[in-house]
């Protein structure tokens, strides 16, 4: 035995020294050499390295001569959609499956993955000049990034090509980052709502309904539910990568005080954290550790709660006769609630400009943008009515959706504009508050006057200025 | 008899670990170390190590690194021991408990912290067990931020079983080497397992388990995926706002200040254990 | 001997097996709700209290899961990824290793600290210089660069690993083999190496742990030829919760095959060391 074993081990490393000269497994990266003749007249960023084999007449398929080849003459160039979103194997299926399939402007490759991966890959390539991406689709907070990191292309004479199809207009300003050029166009978009279990709808206060509740309301109906079950049924998604901050900014904040930064310490902010730890007292405590609240509604652990549309909708899919979709509480000042925006950008120095303005003009159409509800519960950024062909599951959260944007007290607050690359300070001040006031129990005055202080360092380095609910401001917002 | 060759010789041996080593971290490291010092106009600044210091969660996440050391590296450490104690005994059917042993081995923070969400959460399988049981009525809490000492002892209890088979592996191995005489030895002289294990294995194994605790005590300045989906951001530790600041907050300064302190304090603790779990040249077998 | 001990003998088997019962089943049990939940239905996942016994087999989640794009090509990258890092890692840091065990050398101590040092540092962090240098040596993306990360970062420990091994295995054996005709090469061959095998054994397991289950310079330095934890990794973060137990199983599964084979290795040799 033990003469044999020097042989074995040399079988085994010759084995594995074979299976590592084996060629690489999969095509790795999108051939960046062949460019696209319609690439070649672009003005190229200085920092994109031409590929050795860059040549006028090196693209091996018979192209039209015209820079703006409509997608359908030239054969299907690769195309490397990169986005943040759709990330749930199940809604990365559909994307490839039923809304990509019927695309012909480009073979598009979709990637999805975790913002910071894709942030990062982003501003590897283009730092290091080999690029492999063509459209980019990503939440309005991530684009601040990547044009600061130089990686998105100017999109304003994509703009006129669809003006045919009646996209919201706020979202195209958003689209503009602050500045004057195009630099996404609205993607899709999605909001929070209020999803109740049907269990808790009997414990409603007297004379509420669920479609018009208050916040006070609300921790009344938490403390209904706790005095008969004996346990904490309303939750948030306050764990690592909730979504909490969100609410705090959009949601709390405006419908107490009609504004976010300027208010920050006033004392309608007082009164909303006051009546906030009020709903808290009757919350789950491992809110703490949750992402998503679907998990927590499935499994009963909460039966009351406000979060994402995608982070919810697996709860109607899988129980839909269950649960029931409604608008978010309203404050003193209102219903606010806030939308959140995806665009759709494209790399700067991509090799397929052409595929990716083709998929930008696909994923915008009315048609599509329906499929994009029906499959993956993303509302179209156009001004027309919901599709009526939706399945059950879908209806049911669309109509909470509905409802609440229709509300007669309803009103939208805008995602932070002009944060640039800090908008991870900025959540962090919201989530900083609400862990010292409800979490830890600090006074509520000390701790605005804390947070508010460092809220108006971060705007003032950052020049920004106010952006709707806050009126609007010369100079940098700051807190009263 | 040293030929110049000879004299070389260990140099050769190690230069393509050394290169690989330093050409693939060590020159990163540099550079990630740079951004943790370095201001956006390229001067030296310490504004990011005053910003964490200054954070919320700055003090939390160092006590709680350090409790979790303490707590976690000696129930590991003695865990291990009597594993690959047991072990060695050669016992009937040894095997298949060693295997048993080992599989955690295989297990990523991923996997485990999947499988641990799911026995404490509020309705989980422990929750389900003690309530069949009729023990409990209500869904004990084990996650909550308002009974730390619990969310502390599922981390504790998660990683242990996750990282033991680490420890108890090197172990192991050392308890090879030791020679059978000296087992036979000390049973002769009628000592019994307690007294044998303290006084006999455990100076022999000190080598093994300096290099299990170096290493188990790296891991754990490293590790926060587990604490991440058990505690989420009630029990703040470096490693994870360091995560935090970079991935979430999108800030690598800071992040690669709090990565600075990790590094001091992971050099900190080697240090101390190569200090007194000292392996004399003797022992080694030089000479 | 054994009569005027037995009742000591009989208790303190009991002990033993005892223990290692209780030891083995804590190790198990986890393993085993896994397994269960992602052979459950979906709602099988969401019922109060849970089922702790198979009542409700499912292969629906599972398959759905096998059959997403790029999960069984992950399985696939990580298996040879693991396999390269083993051997490259071995290859050039076990005579690192001996060096360390066997010389006295100006700088060994500062070679040791240095090693270990490297592993101090967060990976998350390394990544951001990492990425930008892969990409223009064209290595993102790819097997081979995800490969030689993972054998820079398993190397420390198994020079360290190693090196204590063959400080374990007596000198004068070598030195024998060595008057009795052998060259170094030889004599390493044919007597230190027979005797170092567990702890190589040891260091292999180790580093195939490392990579296997490494997530972090997996999921910044590859995008399309991902390996299962980064793949992992990127789809399940939201996705819901049964397809996540799905997930955790199919990533545990691999492992217990490794280790399964690596542990019959490790056997056959335990007899060769003591005498």
């Amino acid at each position: 035995m033990r003469k044999s074993m020097p042989v074995v081990v040399g079988l085994v490393v010759l084995g594995a020294i074979l299976i590592a000269c084996a060629p690489a497994p999969a095509p790795t990266a999108v051939p960046t050499q062949p460019p696209a003749p319609t690439s070649a007249p672009q003005p190229v960023a200085p920092t994109t390295a031409p590929p050795p084999t860059e040549a006028p007449t090196s693209a091996p398929a018979p192209t039209a001569a015209p820079p703006t080849v409509p997608p359908t003459v030239a054969p299907p160039q690769p195309l490397l959609f990169l986005s943040t979103q759709n990330t749930p194997v199940e809604e990365q299926e559909k994307m490839r499956n039923v809304i990509l399939k019927d695309f012909t402007g480009a073979k598009v490759d979709f990637v999805s993955d975790a913002e910071g991966v894709v942030v990062d890959r982003i501003l590897a390539e283009q730092k290091s000049g080999k690029i492999t991406i063509g459209a980019i689709g990503v939440l309005h907070g991530t684009f601040p990034n990547l044009l600061a990191g130089n990686a998105l292309e100017d999109l304003t004479p994509l703009v006129a090509k669809l003006s045919d199809r009646p996209i919201v207009k706020e979202f195209m300003t958003l689209g503009k980052l602050g500045t004057d050029k195009q630099y996404y166009i609205p993607w899709m978009q999605a909001t929070y709502i209020m999803v109740a279990n049907k269990k808790a709808l009997q414990y409603l206060p007297q004379g509420a309904s669920i479609d018009s509740l208050t916040y006070t309301q609300l921790a009344e109906w938490g403390k209904n539910i706790t005095a008969a079950t004996k346990e904490k049924k309303i939750g948030f998604p306050a764990g690592p990568s909730g979504l909490m901050h969100r609410l705090t900014q959009g949601y709390l904040y405006p419908s107490y005080t009609g504004g976010l930064v300027t208010t920050y310490r006033s004392d309608d902010a007082v009164k909303m954290w006051t009546d906030f730890k009020a709903i808290w007292e009757y919350t789950n405590p491992q809110s703490t550790t949750y992402n998503n609240m679907q998990d927590p509604l499935l499994s009963e652990e909460v039966w009351v709660t406000i979060d994402h549309t995608a982070r919810v909708i697996n709860a109607f899919k899988n129980k839909p006769d269950d649960f029931v979709a409604a608008p978010a509480p309203a404050g003193p000042k209102g219903r606010y609630y806030m939308s959140v925006l995806a665009g759709l950008g494209i790399m700067k120095g991509t090799p397929n400009r052409a595929g990716a303005e083709a998929l930008i003009e696909y994923l915008t159409r009315p048609n599509v943008q329906a499929a994009y509800l029906r499959e993956v519960s993303f509302y179209p950024v156009l001004e027309s009515a919901l599709p009526t062909d939706l399945p059950a599951y879908v209806r049911l959260e669309a109509d909470g959706v509905v409802k609440q944007s229709k509300a007669l007290d309803a009103k939208v607050a805008l995602l932070p504009i002009g944060l640039g690359t800090k908008g991870g300070d900025f959540n962090k001040i919201q989530q900083d508050t609400l862990t010292r006031i409800v979490l830890k129990g600090e006074d509520i005055k000390t701790v605005l006057n804390d947070e508010a202080n460092q809220l108006n360092a971060l705007m003032t380095e950052l020049k920004a200025p106010c952006w709707s609910p806050d009126p609007p401001s010369t100079g940098a917002c700051q807190a009263k | 008899m040293r030929t110049k060759l000879e004299s070389a010789l260990p140099y050769s041996l190690l230069a393509p670990t050394l290169i690989f080593v330093t050409l693939l971290i060590v020159v990163p490291i540099f550079q990630a170390f740079l951004l943790a010092f370095q201001a956006p106009d390229g001067s030296f600044t310490l504004e990011y190590f005053q910003k964490m210091a200054n954070d919320t969660s700055f003090r939390d996440s160092l006590k709680f690194t350090f409790l979790l050391l303490l707590f976690i590296v000696p129930a590991q450490a003695v865990l291990a021991l009597v594993m690959a104690l047991l072990i060695h005994t050669r016992f009937r059917g040894h095997t298949i408990f060693l295997y048993i042993f080992a599989i955690p081995l295989g297990i990523s923070d991923l996997a485990a912290g999947i499988a641990w969400l799911s026995i404490f959460t509020e309705r989980g399988y422990l929750n389900s067990i003690l309530s069949q049981l009729g023990i409990l009525e209500t869904p004990f809490l084990f996650l909550s931020y308002q009974n730390l000492p619990a969310v502390f002892g599922t981390i504790v209890v998660a990683e242990s079983w996750r990282a033991t088979a680490i420890v108890m592996t090197i172990l192991l191995a050392g308890l090879q080497v030791i020679p059978r005489d000296y087992f036979e030895a000390a049973d002769v002289f009628g000592a019994n397992t307690l007294k044998r294990t303290l006084y006999v294995v455990l100076p022999l194994l000190r080598p093994s388990l300096q290099a299990a605790l170096i290493i188990r005590t790296i891991f754990a300045f490293q590790t926060f995926s587990v604490v991440l989906v058990l505690a989420g951001r009630v029990i703040p530790v470096l490693a994870g706002e360091s995560y935090t600041w970079y991935v979430t907050n999108r800030n690598p300064n800071i992040a690669a200040a709090y990565a600075v302190l990790v590094l001091i304090f992971t050099v900190a603790a080697t240090w101390f254990y190569l200090k007194f779990l000292q392996t004399s040249t003797a022992e080694a077998g030089y000479d | 001997m054994r009569s005027s001990h037995s009742r000591r003998y009989i208790s303190s088997r009991v002990l033993l097996y005892g223990s290692a019962i209780v030891l083995a089943l804590w190790t198990l049990v986890p393993l085993y709700l896994v397994a269960l939940a992602a052979f459950s239905t979906k709602q099988a996942t969401f019922q109060w209290p849970k089922p702790l016994l198979p009542t409700d087999f499912s292969t629906e989640t599972m398959e759905f899961f096998v059959n997403t794009r790029g999960v069984l090509g992950s399985v696939g990258n990580s298996v040879i990824v693991a396999l390269l890092t083993i051997v490259a890692s071995l290859v050039i840091g076990a005579p690192g290793g001996y060096a360390l065990a066997r010389f006295r050398f100006r700088g060994k101590d500062t070679v040791s600290l240095g090693l270990l040092i490297s592993k101090m540092f967060p990976t998350a962090i390394l990544s951001i210089p990492l990425a930008v240098a892969f990409i223009q040596l064209d290595l993102y993306d790819t097997i081979w660069g995800v490969a030689l990360i993972h054998t820079a970062m398993a190397l420390p420990f198994v020079v360290i690993i190693t090196s204590g091994i063959f400080v374990g295995v007596p000198r004068d054996l070598e030195e024998a083999a060595q008057t009795l005709g052998c060259n170094r090469v030889q004599a390493f061959l044919r007597v230190v190496m027979p005797l170092a095998l567990p702890g190589l054994a040891a260091a292999a397991i180790f580093t195939f742990v490392i990579s296997w289950n490494e997530v972090f310079a997996a999921t910044i330095l590859t995008l399309r030829n991902r390996t299962l934890p980064a793949q992992v990794l990127s789809s399940l973060n939201d996705s819901p919760l049964y397809y996540r137990y799905a997930g955790g199983f199919f990533m545990i599964v691999p492992a217990l095959i490794f280790i399964f084979l690596i542990r019959k290795y490790l056997l056959n040799l335990w007899g060769g060391v003591s005498k």
